[in-house]
């Protein structure tokens, strides 16, 4: 191996800093970009917890298997089985890992790691730090990553953005050899060297206007990727969290752990009524969710959770006021224990809406909030390959494989979580695997960080294996980096030069046209879908589209210029957002996440598959083509989670003919 | 689908007063703009809408204003700023209560201990330099693994939890009389830290881990840019948007290099 090999990472939440730290201390330099310093990333934001199976669950009958089981049925079987069945048996391990770093996890009364439930499981196995989990475990990574700084392992790039992957060869051969990155300050554009580069960028939630992803989460970086040859999969499949704090700007989370800590949906049973919350006895309320899902109650994975919300609302009219909203009830809990649990999230709550939810039920409405499909990436299958699939999971029942290494995925394969663009990798949420058509409550946090633990060792081998070993990016010729370079200048200069020029009308204003698309694409695209109405977004899309070559902006300067980063990335997203309603419209069934009242049904012989997006330069538009899902792990089954139809103890609602 | 818990306030005009800097070495302006507000509008959206309009008051057309922010949800520290005088995040900063009425001002402003990147973005990479100075981490042994880390208390737990919760915003060092606006890098090391850092250093020390390098985090806070330049003003705990117990984290750092420094005395180090 040279010694001067490195690997450029762009994105520094929990993907990116446990790929970072994993590579350096592999011994291999590290070059780490991100937009903002990384402990400012997204993964802060992510409150309720971390999966992974304990010995409490254990010796009630859980298993690293059963969470397994438990995540691929959360995702409809959209996603390949054997990272998932990976992720789930590595799952302790990160947590004993979190610990030694430090990550001060809630404890019981003897000092042991303290559990919450968690959507789409009947056993606590969510472990946590307050309400702010996500914020803990970045604190965590951030921390290693400065002592890998320190100690000159790893260099960050802090207020750079990524524009490009720089590639060589053609076809099979092509491989990805460093980046382009602009400084968001100098505004300086250049290229870097990087023996392989890992994007740990993220999802793309402001292709939707307000989510609740925080202002960075554009999508852009997987855009450019996806403009550069990479594939991206699965993009219809976003989710959308049943209960945010709409607001002015965004929407803001509140947790799943709120209901996972004893919090109750409901809405008053009679239509309109005036009254404030606490004076509405129980036997008035309609608790919707625990009357639907018996076994789940408030627990039932997200996605069903969000479609029963907009049913209530929006096709009941029965939401609080005849409005698009819904009670989350904390009230019956003790405020003292509420704190001590859900701090992070009451706080929020009291600071932007001026209420105290331990005393006052929240008023919650669904909001886009997860990526689950993304870029393309590969993996070479795990040792477990049963003669065929296994059954549902039984709790108790002994596991049809253990958790040794490299059951699900082969440990240190270099084309783990490798696009198709050798050489180019995709951890976390930027990438379509682990979460199929709905990811689980607490299974975010898990996947990026294993992502960065486990197939950080993927990294390193192809560079020391594989054709970087033998012809290493410092040595390559300079021509493709300074071709990269010049090209992203180009694109700068001409949106630069737009300045002061043609119409100030604001149908070629950035801003407005952001806005246009979040509104068409939260609209058509979230919750549910039809073809008509995808069509519809598609033409809204082509209109704005239109209107970007004619965008203009409002500022020349060549100094920290954000109009000009944000114009920039609006023309990327509008390339993904086509992506997300093709492949929504094309995917003519209803799995997970992805609900089409047109077709109502999952569809297994047509659809239980990926849908992978091709850029075909010439045109701009997506070349749409499926893939088989590794489905030989476990037998496919109707995923309901228990639910039961109108019946006994139910008051019907007055049927509303309107539904906007 | 606007949530109306605050209630009562209606659609209105707001004056933004934003003090303006087109660079480093760049001579600093005001400008005012007139935005129309909804209930429950916040700073963050107010800015999008000057980003959107970015005309002045007098109907003059400027370029959208620049500032930091991302998770908006006051738990990354990026949008900090000084509003009407006192530093805070902008985000959490709603309207309703800042400028209830028709015609209320709001002035914006950059932190002021830090340099000015461009309008009311600051560079705050000192303060991430300080975290690097106190050895602000836990020394694992490496990523292999190794079993679980060191029990604790739900008590013990529950202090620590407190203490990481700072998001590194930078509003405790904005207030601190002591904290100096510090360009020249080169001058950092013997400039007060500021009671961020001292808290990092305080929880790292707590952990049962961490506690190995306690000695050294000591020496760092001994020297030039050390405790001895806190004043005890304590403005640092009244603006701490998370309400860390800063100064308690000060007393118990002065406390164990009080320790540490009869230690090193007797030990002859």
């Amino acid at each position: 191996m040279s010694t001067s090999q490195r690997v450029i990472i762009v994105g520094g939440g929990l993907a990116g800093l446990a790929a970072a730290v994993r590579i350096a201390e592999a011994g291999v330099p590290v070059d780490l970009f991100s937009m903002v310093p990384v402990k400012r990333s997204h993964s802060v934001c992510a409150q309720g917890g971390i999966n992974a199976c304990n010995e409490v669950a254990r010796q009630q009958g859980y298993s690293e298997y059963q969470h397994f089981d438990e995540t691929i049925y959360g995702g409809d079987f959209l996603a390949d089985q054997g990272p998932v069945l990976e992720m789930c048996n590595w799952a302790p391990k990160i947590i004993q890992l979190l610990d030694r770093m430090g990550v001060p996890f809630n404890r019981t009364a003897e000092g042991r790691h303290d559990l919450r439930l968690f959507g789409g499981s009947l056993f606590k196995r969510t472990h946590f730090s307050g309400a702010t989990t996500g914020q803990q475990l970045l604190y965590a990574l951030d921390e290693q990553t400065r002592r890998y700084e320190s100690e000159g392992k790893i260099s960050k790039y802090e207020f750079w953005e990524f524009l490009a992957p720089v590639t060589v060869g053609e076809g099979e051969e092509r491989r990805c050899v460093g980046i382009v990155a602009q400084d968001m300050r100098t505004m300086q554009i250049r290229s870097f060297r990087g023996d392989a580069v890992v994007m740990a960028t993220g999802g793309c939630g402001l292709i939707f206007g307000k989510s609740t992803n925080s202002v960075i989460c554009t999508g852009g970086a997987a855009s450019r990727c996806y403009q550069a040859g990479a594939w991206y999969a699965n993009g219809e499949m976003i989710q959308v969290h049943p209960t945010a704090i709409p607001g002015a700007d965004k929407c803001r989370l509140m947790s799943e752990s709120a209901r996972g800590e004893g919090g109750r949906v409901w809405v008053p049973r009679q239509k309109g009524d005036k009254r404030p919350p606490r004076q509405i006895p129980d036997s008035e309320r309609w608790y919707f969710l625990e009357e639907k899902y018996p076994a789940y109650g408030n627990l039932v994975p997200r996605d069903i959770a969000t479609r029963e919300i907009f049913d209530v609302c929006v096709n009941e009219g029965m939401g609080i006021d005849g409005g698009n909203m819904v009670y989350l009830d904390l009230t019956h809990k003790d405020p003292a224990y509420l704190t001590e649990k859900l701090g992070g999230i009451m706080e929020i709550y009291e600071k932007f809406v001026g209420v105290d939810p331990r005393h006052e039920p929240m008023k919650i409405f669904p909001a886009v909030h997860y990526t689950m499909g993304g870029m393309w990436t590969t993996f070479t299958p795990g040792s477990y390959q049963p003669s065929q699939p296994a059954g549902a999971h039984k709790s108790g029942d002994r596991p049809p494989v253990g958790t040794e290494v490299g059951v699900g995925m082969a440990y240190g394969a270099p084309n783990n979580m490798m696009t198709n663009i050798r050489g180019l990798y995709a951890f976390g949420e930027v990438n379509f695997a682990y979460h199929g058509a709905t990811r689980l409550g607490a299974n975010a946090l898990l996947s990026c960080i294993f992502d960065g633990l486990y197939n950080g060792v993927s990294v390193v081998n192809y560079i020391q294996q594989e054709a970087p070993s033998q012809h290493p990016a410092e040595k390559l010729k300079a021509d493709a980096y300074e071709a990269a370079a010049a090209a992203e200048k180009a694109k700068v200069d001409r949106l630069l030069a737009t300045v002061g020029k043609g119409s100030a009308d604001r149908a070629f204003n950035p801003y407005v046209i952001a806005q246009e698309m979040g509104d068409e694409m939260t609209a058509a695209s979230t919750v549910v879908k039809t073809g008509p109405r995808l069509q519809q977004c598609l033409s809204k899309l082509a209109e704005l589209k239109e209107r970007y070559t004619r965008v203009r902006l409002g500022d020349a300067a060549g100094w920290t210029n954000q109009t000009l980063s944000f114009t920039r990335a609006v023309g990327d997203m509008l390339i993904l957002a086509e992506v997300i309603a093709r492949c929504g419209l094309l995917r003519e069934e209803s799995r997970g996440s992805h609900k089409r009242l047109d077709f109502p049904d999952r569809d297994d012989t047509r659809f239980l598959k990926t849908s992978v997006a091709e850029f075909v330069p010439g045109t701009g538009q997506p070349r749409i083509f499926w893939r088989d899902v590794q489905t030989n792990l476990v037998k496919l089954r109707a995923r309901t989670y228990g639910k039961v139809e109108a019946g006994e103890g139910r008051k019907q609602p007055e049927a509303v003919a309107s539904a906007s | 689908m606007s949530n109306t818990a605050r209630g009562g306030v209606r659609a209105r005009n707001v004056i933004f007063r934003i003090k303006r800097c087109e660079g480093p070495g760049k001579p600093s302006r005001w400008e005012a703009f007139k935005v129309p507000v909804e209930p429950n509008a916040n700073v963050i959206s107010c800015l999008n809408w000057i980003a959107a309009n970015p005309v002045t008051i007098d109907g003059r057309q400027t370029t959208p204003v620049v500032w930091d922010s991302n998770c908006l949800e006051e738990v990354c520290g990026a949008c900090t700023m000084v509003i009407n005088g006192r530093v805070r995040q902008s985000c959490s900063c709603l309207i309703d209560e800042y400028a209830p009425n028709e015609g209320d001002t709001i002035t914006l402003e950059p932190m002021s201990k830090f340099p000015v990147v461009r309008d009311l973005w600051v560079d705050r990479q000192r303060l991430f330099w300080g975290l690097r100075k106190v050895k602000a981490w836990v020394p694992i042994d490496g990523t292999y693994s190794l079993g679980e880390g060191p029990r604790e208390t739900p008590d013990h737990q529950h202090d620590r939890y407190v203490m990481s919760t700072c998001m590194s915003c930078g509003c405790c060092l904005d207030a601190c009389p002591q904290y100096h606006k510090e360009e020249d890098e080169g001058k950092w090391d013997r400039s007060f830290v500021g009671a961020a850092v001292v808290n990092q250093a305080r929880l790292f020390n707590e952990h049962g881990t961490g506690r190995v390098l306690k000695p050294e985090r000591l020496d760092a806070l001994m020297g030039p840019g050390g405790l001895d330049a806190c004043g005890k003003a304590e403005n640092c705990v009244k603006v701490c948007p998370k309400n860390i117990p800063l100064v308690e984290s000060i007393a118990a750092v002065n406390r164990a290099i009080t320790i540490h420094g009869f230690k090193r005395i007797f030990s002859g180090k």
